[in-house]
């Protein structure tokens, strides 16, 4: 019994550093850049989609249509082991990160039309009313507005893609969880390892929640508490 | 000063102003009051095309628009005469993620592209003007509402515009906060500013209205001044409103 707990014990803290950095050199990246590129898409969505241009908004609703409606798990084979068929071949990294910045995109563009809708109308007149461009007023004073309506919505969909980045396994990246069903390929204790690779997500995921809840305070200054 | 030629305004087919004729003079402090629905308030948002008229003419200072059947919004046509006016507006409307301070520098900064110092020290005499001196680093929520509309005041105020429009810019406040608005809106009437103001507060509108309108069911009824509205109306539609205000 002492000799199995010690084995296991040197299987955890062996396999403690790899993962972490494994995690800290794709998951993290991964996530980050995803999120990123993900935003720009679901900002020109969200103003597609208020736009009063028939074409902009016919596109940007089928997009939101198409991958809100369909699983992140499909979308990463279609775009990794679909597109060859058409002579489209992209990386496995390049694949994961087109995926996730979709699916971003589309679910929070839908956070970020609903916040810029909330921010009062009053608002625009005001802005209006100092000889303001349409632009200049949305970008000074609606969306710092919109911004802190949709910090919380944005912030779970981020820590959402800290966990959704091990779907990136399946397409062959090396990322945190891939590296984990590696390390059990060899040592058989699936329960020990894929415990401890949940652990790892928990920390980043509590890390990063941090960071949430501070930003969100920091927008809340100049509210009324 | 402005000059209003045949306004009409409609809402999905429902026609709120019919041909709305007006002239306001430099320096004239002009009071419209009206029923709730007659169209002040459409009147005073075509002023600045907050609202674009269906069909008419707009002068404001030398800007001046002409909205006929085949006229299309473009932004670079309309700025020029907004900015031309400055608007207060019932519900204050000031940016809540901004100070004072900073509500009252935003369009000198952004819009007029004044350096930063010369648009600072403007907002600065502007709140000091409307008594705010000593609240200009304070954020809207922390304003009582005659304070907030104030700043609403100084804000208008600090893009030097050829008028200012106010949109009953007391009916929103606690009866106690009323006069200090008023008294900021008096002050700048006495100093000669041309103002167009939508009112229900009567006994302000006597006092410093040079001329006052009556406008009912999107027409300008009886104009005249105030004391010949409040004391000798000559229509029965002018005198009813005025005998329900009373009673």
């Amino acid at each position: 019994m002492d000799m199995l707990s010690d084995r296991i014990i040197g299987i955890v803290v062996d396999s403690f550093l790899p993962l972490l950095v494994t995690g800290i050199t794709y998951t993290i990246p991964l996530t980050f850049i995803s999120f990123a590129i993900g935003l720009f898409l679901a900002f020109g969505t969200a103003y597609a989609r208020l736009s009063s241009n028939k074409i902009l908004y016919g596109i940007s609703s089928f997009y939101v249509w198409v991958i809100r409606g369909t699983p992140l798990l499909v979308q990463l084979f279609i775009i990794f082991y679909g597109l060859p068929n058409m002579g489209i071949t992209i990386g496995p990294l390049p694949a994961a990160v087109i995926g996730f910045s979709l699916s971003v995109g589309a679910y929070n563009s839908e956070v970020i039309r609903a916040a810029i809708q909330s921010v009062p109308k009053g608002q625009w007149e005001a802005a209006y009313s100092i000889g303001m461009t349409r632009r200049q007023a949305r970008r000074r004073i609606i969306l710092p507005q919109a911004i802190r309506v949709a910090i919380p919505p944005l912030g779970n969909s981020f820590i959402s893609l800290v966990k959704d980045t091990s779907l990136a396994a399946t397409i062959t990246v090396t990322e945190m969880f891939q590296k984990a069903q590696q390390i059990t390929a060899f040592t058989y204790e699936p329960l020990v390892l894929y415990c401890e690779v949940a652990v790892i997500y928990l920390m980043f995921s509590t890390v990063l929640s941090t960071l949430r809840s501070r930003v969100e305070t920091r927008l809340e200054r100049y509210v009324a508490k | 000063m402005i000059e209003i030629r045949n306004l009409h305004k409609s809402f999905d087919g429902l026609e709120i102003l019919k041909g709305i004729e007006l002239t306001v003079e430099k320096g004239e402090v002009v009071v419209i009051i009206g029923p709730s629905g007659s169209g002040k308030t459409t009147l005073l948002r075509c002023m600045n095309l907050l609202e674009i008229p269906t069909q008419g003419y707009v002068r404001i200072g030398k800007e001046e628009l002409d909205v006929s059947t085949k006229w299309r919004y473009k932004e670079k046509v309309v700025l020029p005469i907004r900015q031309q006016s400055g608007m207060v507006f019932q519900g204050y409307n000031l940016f809540p993620h901004k100070t004072a301070l900073e509500n009252v520098m935003e369009g000198s900064v952004i819009v007029k592209k004044r350096p930063h110092a010369e648009a600072r020290q403007r907002a600065e005499e502007m709140l000091a003007k409307v008594g705010l001196a000593d609240r200009m680093n304070m954020y809207p929520h922390q304003l009582s509402g005659g304070q907030q509309q104030r700043v609403g005041i100084a804000r208008a105020m600090a893009l030097d515009p050829s008028v200012l429009l106010f949109d009953e810019p007391t009916s929103a406040l606690d009866p106690e906060l009323v006069s200090e608005v008023l008294k900021a809106i008096k002050q700048l009437a006495d100093e000669g500013m041309t103002m167009v103001i939508v009112t229900h507060e009567m006994g302000f509108a006597r006092e410093v209205a040079d001329r006052v309108i009556f406008m009912d069911a999107g027409h300008i009824v009886e104009e005249d001044k105030p004391e010949e509205i409040f004391e000798r109306p000559k229509h029965e539609r002018t005198r009813q409103f005025l005998q329900r205000l009373q009673t």
